[in-house]
């Protein structure tokens, strides 16, 4: 079943074209990888889905909904959620708080926004949040003060406190130490058993270990989607891409 | 156990002696003969607390919110002049002006943020302004409005209480304080504040977790605007008179000076501090020295640059 699709989705910058008619389908359930060397548009592509940018043409349908003109908020609350290449995390904020404020957006407050006492339903949840990537001791850490790995990690709890159905992670092993790759691998790997996943990553191992499906952008465009195993036999691909890594 | 803390918190609320502070001042030898420098500072510190919820709480540089408070200060004298001659309806009259005019300013800066955000807040309170100075028939232009007496509050046959003396004026605006306080207090300790601070914090993010990031930032600038309106109506009230220099430009820098020098980005007395400061060195220092400003500039300029933080980041090492 396809959750998601773009038609002939297209964004210019002035005289680049970053996302150039790209049509895509996406399988629910499955963790699809889109790859491609810098510059071919790929974080564009994200920021398209979840309404940042607004396409010059083309539309997205999520469970066949067009969500094309809705803002981002609203596409976060309809079920897509991401994490980001360049971490956007609440730098002031402890490590509760950061995941706190996903957790209350997800309940949907209406009056018991000025409430004086504390929710505690949200702090049940991001407690079990916190726990759950083992970082219960350092819940009151401010989050500056934690490794880059532990960061990446709670940049993706918190896209996950939407309860999204899809989930973009933008390059989630950015800058990440081997051991703690293996981890968030097989991270995202138990995520997939519930959600779809759309991943934007570099590293190719990691790609080609988790991926069902590979989408290949270049300048732009989408050149080739397939099976890990089509992907890697695909000349214009290694062409464009695997050719110039090896 | 975060149970025990929050206890021992509570037995000590900060609230508590900020309120019998101003409440006693009156009565301290000395200090308390300077009713009128008093009650201008009470009023001061509303609109600056209630300010900050736009500058500390949610970083937004509103650098036109003397509009507010002078618009505030207008609609109090203009329905006391025209409708009503009382002391409730000037007010209310004078808030919900204030507040409709920051819902309706917010609606054009609520998707901004930073420079473009102060500048268009900057634009409309000169906007204001020129619409006060230059509006005789209803504002009085360049002399302005004056004859706002205050008469007395009760409930008639039961008792009374005539706003006319200072003493018990002060006592009224220290109910507002009281009240104002409060209910700021209770807007940035809920879990809308939090939001407010995760968007000063990361917007972006604020975004992705799921926020209307514009309206919640159009609410904090409607909310804030109600405090200003009440503290222009009350300062119409103090001085009897409204004229066009409450709208003037330098109404919403002061408030941002003070806010900063008292600390406001760390501490939720922090702008209180920077209005007592203000005031009175504006009352006290201006008496002897006419360039006074030229040492509140230069006291200013070194807490900038030496004590990020304001005056109360020397008493918290984390925020709030």
């Amino acid at each position: 079943m396809v959750i998601l699709k773009t038609q002939n989705l297209t964004k210019r910058f002035g005289g680049l074209t970053a996302v150039n008619r790209v049509t895509l389908e996406i399988e629910k359930g499955k963790i699809t990888s889109i790859i491609g060397p810098n510059g071919a548009g790929k974080t564009t592509f994200f920021n398209l889905l979840t309404g940042f940018y607004k396409p010059d043409e083309g539309r997205i349908f999520f469970k066949d909904e067009d969500i094309t003109p809705l803002p981002v908020h609203k596409i976060i609350r309809r079920g897509i959620s991401r994490s980001f290449q360049v971490l956007q995390l609440f730098e002031n904020f402890t490590v509760m708080e950061n995941v706190w404020i996903g957790v209350q957006a997800a309940k949907g407050y209406g009056k018991e926004l000025f409430s004086s006492s504390e929710l505690q339903d949200v702090r049940e949840k991001t407690e079990e949040m916190i726990k759950k990537i083992g970082l219960s001791d350092k819940m009151n850490t401010l989050i500056k003060y934690l490794s880059h790995g532990e960061r990446r990690m709670i940049d993706v709890i918190i896209s996950l406190t939407s309860n999204p159905e899809l989930l973009l992670l933008d390059e989630p092993m950015a800058g990440l130490a081997s051991e703690e790759r293996v981890r968030m691998s097989n991270f995202i790997k138990n995520l997939s058993e519930n959600l779809t996943i759309i991943v934007v990553e570099h590293d190719m191992d990691v790609v080609f270990s988790i991926s069902d499906k590979i989408a290949v952008m270049h300048q732009g465009e989408l050149i080739a989607v397939g099976s890990p195993e089509e992907i890697r036999q695909n000349e214009q691909v290694q062409q464009a891409y695997l050719g110039e890594a090896r | 156990m975060p149970t025990q803390k929050k206890s021992l918190k509570i037995s000590m609320h900060p609230l508590i002696p900020f309120f019998i502070i101003f409440a006693v001042l009156p009565y301290i030898p000395f200090l308390g003969e300077y009713l009128s420098l008093w009650i201008e500072v009470m009023i001061w510190v509303i609109f600056a607390i209630s300010f900050n919820i736009l500058l500390g709480y949610t970083g937004l540089p509103s650098f036109g919110q003397g509009a507010f408070f002078g618009i505030g200060a207008y609609g109090a004298a203009i329905t006391f002049l025209r409708l009503v001659k009382g002391v409730w309806i000037p007010i209310i009259v004078g808030i919900i002006v204030a507040t409709a005019a920051a819902a309706f300013v917010g609606l054009f800066v609520c998707r901004k943020r930073g420079i473009y955000f102060a500048l268009i807040t900057i634009a409309f309170s000169q906007m204001f302004f020129f619409i006060a100075f230059r509006w005789d028939e209803v504002t009085g232009g360049e002399t302005g409005l004056s004859g706002i007496d205050r008469l007395s509050i009760g409930i008639p046959r039961l008792f009374s209480i005539d706003l006319a003396p200072l003493l018990n004026y002060y006592y009224f605006v220290f109910v507002f304080l009281v009240i104002c306080t409060l209910l700021i207090w209770r807007i940035v300790h809920s879990p809308f504040g939090r939001v407010l601070r995760a968007i000063k914090e990361n917007e972006v993010r604020a975004k992705y977790a799921g926020y209307n990031t514009s309206l919640y930032k159009w609410v904090a600038f409607m909310i804030s605007g109600i405090f200003a309106g009440a503290a222009g109506a009350l300062y119409t009230l103090l001085i009897n008179s409204a004229f066009s220099f409450v709208l003037h430009w330098t109404q919403s820098g002061d408030v941002v000076m003070m806010t900063i020098l008292g600390g406001g980005l760390v501490n939720f007395f922090g702008p209180a501090v920077g209005a007592v400061i203000f005031i009175t060195l504006r009352d006290m220092l201006s008496a002897y020295l006419r360039q006074w400003l030229l040492v509140y500039g230069l006291i200013f300029t070194l807490v900038v640059l030496f004590m990020r933080g304001g005056i109360l980041g020397i008493f918290s090492k984390r925020r709030r």
